[in-house]
């Protein structure tokens, strides 16, 4: 089989929206089968058959153990598409991404869509775990009685609903409390992590109004812009924000941190000869991908910083250096993440990154990080921005997740 | 809604409204529906291209009772009545090409008058005559004139959803290129155009239908962009489109992406988020075409749809309101067609191809508020005449609808009275509906009307307003 490659043929997401407002109605199927509909519309693919659809979600109803291949009978894609669900905290957008780009190259698909979406406002709550145990035992009961009986040991407390925890399950720290650690090991400062924050508006501001997202983004329940994005916000405005994590003299601000996000990305893929017979855009090239984890329950690696384990071997492996990258994209879970990974990657000995070529379209913190949608959405503008700097450009991709982990990539314009 | 307007629609206030003469207006027949009873052919001394034309469409017509003094029969109050026909007839065909003298003119009376109360529901009425710029004397001239009369007050007198409809047909024009014409004047798809003239013309070189042409889905591997697609007449006419065979490019704003996707996929089309005000907005289309049909792939018709309003009376209309209406309106579509022209251009017009602009009544005869929309669409009207005559060699046409009311989410906001007044105010006493517009659309843009060129088609159910 002659060597076959996996590119990017386009992208599409709905708006970001801030969580519990424009889209609380709207479900995580309801948001995914608008950004897939979105996406087939673009490629006129209405009705035609796609390799396969993977996608994913972190916050899941069980009711979505089938979510993606539900959107897909949902959308206006032949019902023939085969879809399944995965799953990497974060990393799940970009995981799809690279799944899909290996089955490609593996010859098993020639084209794919791969994507994410969350949605923080309709997270599923749970009962707690003696009701859980209560309601089990009564459904096993024979008669009456054991029925009744089941109930008998509940306590009132077992009564009130569990909402989702979003704290490490070995550590019991939440994400902000975790990255708070990491951000006083690294001594990284307020005006640091400000100045990152205030780039990422001002740089997705810009986008938005250059009209970048004219064919990225597909509006959604009447929203037309990411709605976390300030365009107007300041260095002075960003200042005076109280900090939320490590303590008093903290750093980390709702300024400098990603709000809960509702939202849905989604990737178009294709091998890269069957893209050029049809004429469609080839944007960049999935080069190749590592996943990294530290070991942060032990408290001596950050939760979020595996990003600078991956970076390394994936240069490694691909005889590459940081400074060979024309852009770089890494998430922005907290300011200080994306401050802590460099730092390691410097300290490393692996350089430092460009600013003028980090983040450049902006990142999380200014559209917002609903957890699964946020690779596609960097994935599908990273390739865009490459594809305008011409063939050979080459970015990088990484993504912090939970469980200290992190999933990175190298795309290629071609 | 208004307590009025809810009143209205109560078995009581229907019952009001009759009294006041505002009788529940007649359901119209659409589609590619032909009328149910026989079709009439009068053919005048010197016609014969409708019979022709009508062979060419496989219809059968039957000849006309005419009114002659001997015919006529007497009523049970003593009164002269004209012939009838036995089962009403669903159209008559009026031939009247060869109609040089006023004389003449005695003989479309002696048809029309069996016909006026004769006609089954949504009948038809169509006059063929010879343009004025093709008849030498005076005598002629004036009579060519004297048909644009007839046909407006026949129009006016006709009940039942009937319509009359006169059709120039130029010198030198062969039946095949009259037969888009009849086949859409005498089925359903022209509802609501009603005592409209237009001119047929021989088509220009290079201009036929094509030996793959399917009159019942003329477009099919045929590619149509629409812009303003995402909502009202613009969704319409994607959905005309593709139910005709075309593959659809639907063209909207960005922020109305969502929409926009939606009437894609439910037409199997593709989708572009585009503001065309943008100065290389050709360029993205082409592009766009290329990406999904391949660069090969030529478009086959534009329709400019995009418009919009920003009313005001003329003493409160700032520059604001004035530029953007006119920007969007008239001057996008003025320089989109050239670069879609461009012959190069991969995913551009083809050598053969149409261009269909949405000019308004409102254009034609001015409306209160509306100083920068009226003349947006007026322009429209010049500028697909000023098209039309710029391209005498290459078998492109140019063409306008010029829509009167019809029911939108636009005009749902107009107050309920005024809505009202608006609805009644034409021959037909309701308001249009969006595929009305859109089949008139998809009648300039068939293949096999080449020979309509230039041409400014009011759907209007012909409104009393600017008639």
């Amino acid at each position: 089989m002659p060597e076959r490659s996996a590119v990017v043929v386009g992208g599409n997401r709905i708006p970001f929206a801030k969580a519990g407002t424009k889209y609380a109605a709207a479900s995580s199927g309801d948001m995914l089968t608008a950004a897939l509909d979105g996406l087939v519309a673009r490629f006129g693919l209405a009705g035609q058959q796609v390799g396969e659809v993977a996608a994913g979600a972190v916050l899941k109803h069980t009711r979505d153990f089938n979510l993606t291949r539900e959107a897909v009978l949902g959308s206006a894609l032949d019902p023939h598409t085969p879809a399944c669900d995965l799953q990497q905290a974060c990393g799940t957008g970009l995981e799809t991404v690279i799944y899909v780009a290996n089955k490609i190259r593996l010859g098993q698909a020639d084209t794919g869509i791969a994507g994410g979406v969350d949605s923080a406002s309709d997270a599923p709550i749970v009962v707690s775990e003696g009701l859980r145990r209560a309601l089990l035992r009564a459904s096993r009961s024979k008669t009456l009685l054991e029925r009744l009986k089941s109930f008998a040991s509940l306590h009132p407390t077992d009564l009130a609903p569990v909402p989702p925890g979003v704290v490490e399950p070995r550590t019991g720290l939440s994400m902000g409390e975790s990255q708070a650690l990491t951000t006083a090991e690294y001594g990284l400062t307020r005006e640091a992590a400000d100045e990152l924050a205030l780039a990422s508006h001002r740089n997705l501001a810009r986008a938005w109004d250059a009209g970048f997202f004219d064919d990225l983004v597909t509006p959604y329940l009447g929203v037309t812009r990411d709605t976390l994005l300030r365009p107007d916000t300041s260095a002075e405005a960003l200042a005076k924000l109280k900090p939320v994590f490590g303590g008093e003299n903290g750093t980390m601000t709702a300024g400098n941190s990603t709000a809960l996000t509702d939202g849905a990305a989604v990737v178009l893929l294709a091998e890269e000869e069957w893209a050029r017979e049809r004429h469609w855009p080839v944007l960049a090239r999935v080069v190749d991908a590592q996943v990294a984890a530290t070991d942060y329950v032990t408290g001596n690696e950050g939760l979020l910083i595996a990003g600078a384990r991956a970076i390394p071997v994936l240069l490694e492996r691909n005889g590459l250096t940081l400074a060979d990258f024309d852009l770089v994209e890494i998430h922005e879970a907290f300011a200080s993440t994306v401050l802590a990974t460099l730092a390691q990657l410097e300290a490393d000995g692996h350089g430092t990154v460009d600013r003028a070529r980090l983040n450049v379209n902006g990142s999380s913190l200014a559209a917002g990080h609903p957890f699964a949608a946020t690779g596609g959405r960097i994935v599908a503008t990273l390739a865009k921005l490459l594809a305008e700097r011409g063939p050979g450009s080459r970015g990088l991709i990484s993504i912090c997740a939970a469980g200290g982990q992190a999933v990175t990539a190298i795309l290629e314009a071609v | 809604m208004n307590v009025l307007e809810s009143l209205y629609g109560t078995p009581l206030g229907k019952k009001a409204a009759a009294r006041l003469g505002l009788a529940e207006p007649p359901v119209l027949r659409r589609g590619r529906e032909l009328p149910r009873g026989e079709i009439v052919l009068a053919t005048l001394p010197g016609g014969g291209v409708a019979a022709e034309a009508l062979a060419l469409l496989g219809l059968s017509p039957i000849d006309p009772l005419l009114d002659l003094p001997e015919r006529r029969t007497t009523d049970d109050r003593g009164r002269p009545q004209p012939p009838r026909y036995e089962r009403r007839p669903g159209a008559v065909v009026i031939d009247a090409t060869g109609v040089r003298e006023i004389a003449q003119l005695e003989g479309l009376r002696q048809v029309l008058r069996p016909a006026m109360k004769g006609l089954e529901a949504s009948g038809r009425v169509i006059l063929l005559a010879t343009d004025a710029a093709d008849v030498s004397d005076v005598e002629a001239k004036a009579v060519a004139q004297a048909f644009d009369g007839i046909n407006r007050t026949v129009s006016k007198e006709l009940r039942g959803g009937s319509t009359a409809n006169l059709v120039f047909v130029r010198a030198g024009t062969p039946a095949s290129d009259l037969c888009s014409t009849l086949s859409f004047l005498l089925e359903g798809r022209s509802a609501f155009v009603a005592g409209q003239t237009w001119r047929v013309g021989p088509a220009k070189a290079g201009d036929a239908a094509g030996a793959e042409y399917d009159p019942a889905r003329p477009f099919t591997g045929r590619i149509v962009v629409v812009t303003g697609a995402a909502r009202g007449i613009g969704a319409e006419i994607a959905r005309t489109f593709a139910r005709d065979g075309a593959a659809v490019v639907a063209v909207d704003v960005p922020a109305a992406g969502d929409a926009l996707a939606g009437v894609a996929n439910a037409v199997r089309g593709s989708a572009l988020q585009l503001d065309i005000t943008v100065p290389d907005a050709a360029e993205r289309i082409a592009a766009h075409v290329a990406t999904v049909h391949g660069p090969q792939a030529k478009i086959w018709a534009v329709i400019h749809n995009a418009g919009i309003t920003r009313d005001k009376l003329l003493a409160n209309l700032d520059e604001g309101r004035w530029a953007s209406v006119l920007e969007v309106n008239l001057a996008a579509e003025m320089r989109m067609n050239p670069t879609l022209l461009d012959p190069d251009l991969p995913g551009g017009l083809g050598e053969q191809a149409r261009i269909v602009g949405i000019a308004s009544t409102s254009g034609w005869a001015g409306n209160k508020g509306q100083t920068n929309y009226a003349a947006s669409k007026a322009g429209v009207m010049g500028l697909t005449w000023a098209e039309s005559a710029e391209l005498p060699d290459r078998p492109v046409t140019a063409n306008a609808v010029a829509p009167g009311f019809i029911e939108t989410e636009m005009t749902a906001a107009i107050p309920f009275v005024q809505r009202e007044v608006f609805r009644r105010t034409n021959a037909l006493g309701q308001g249009g509906r969006p595929v009305d517009v859109a089949e008139t659309i998809a009648y300039l843009a068939d293949p096999a009307s080449g020979g309509v060129d230039g041409q400014v088609v009011r759907v209007c159910g012909h409104n009393l307003i600017g008639a």
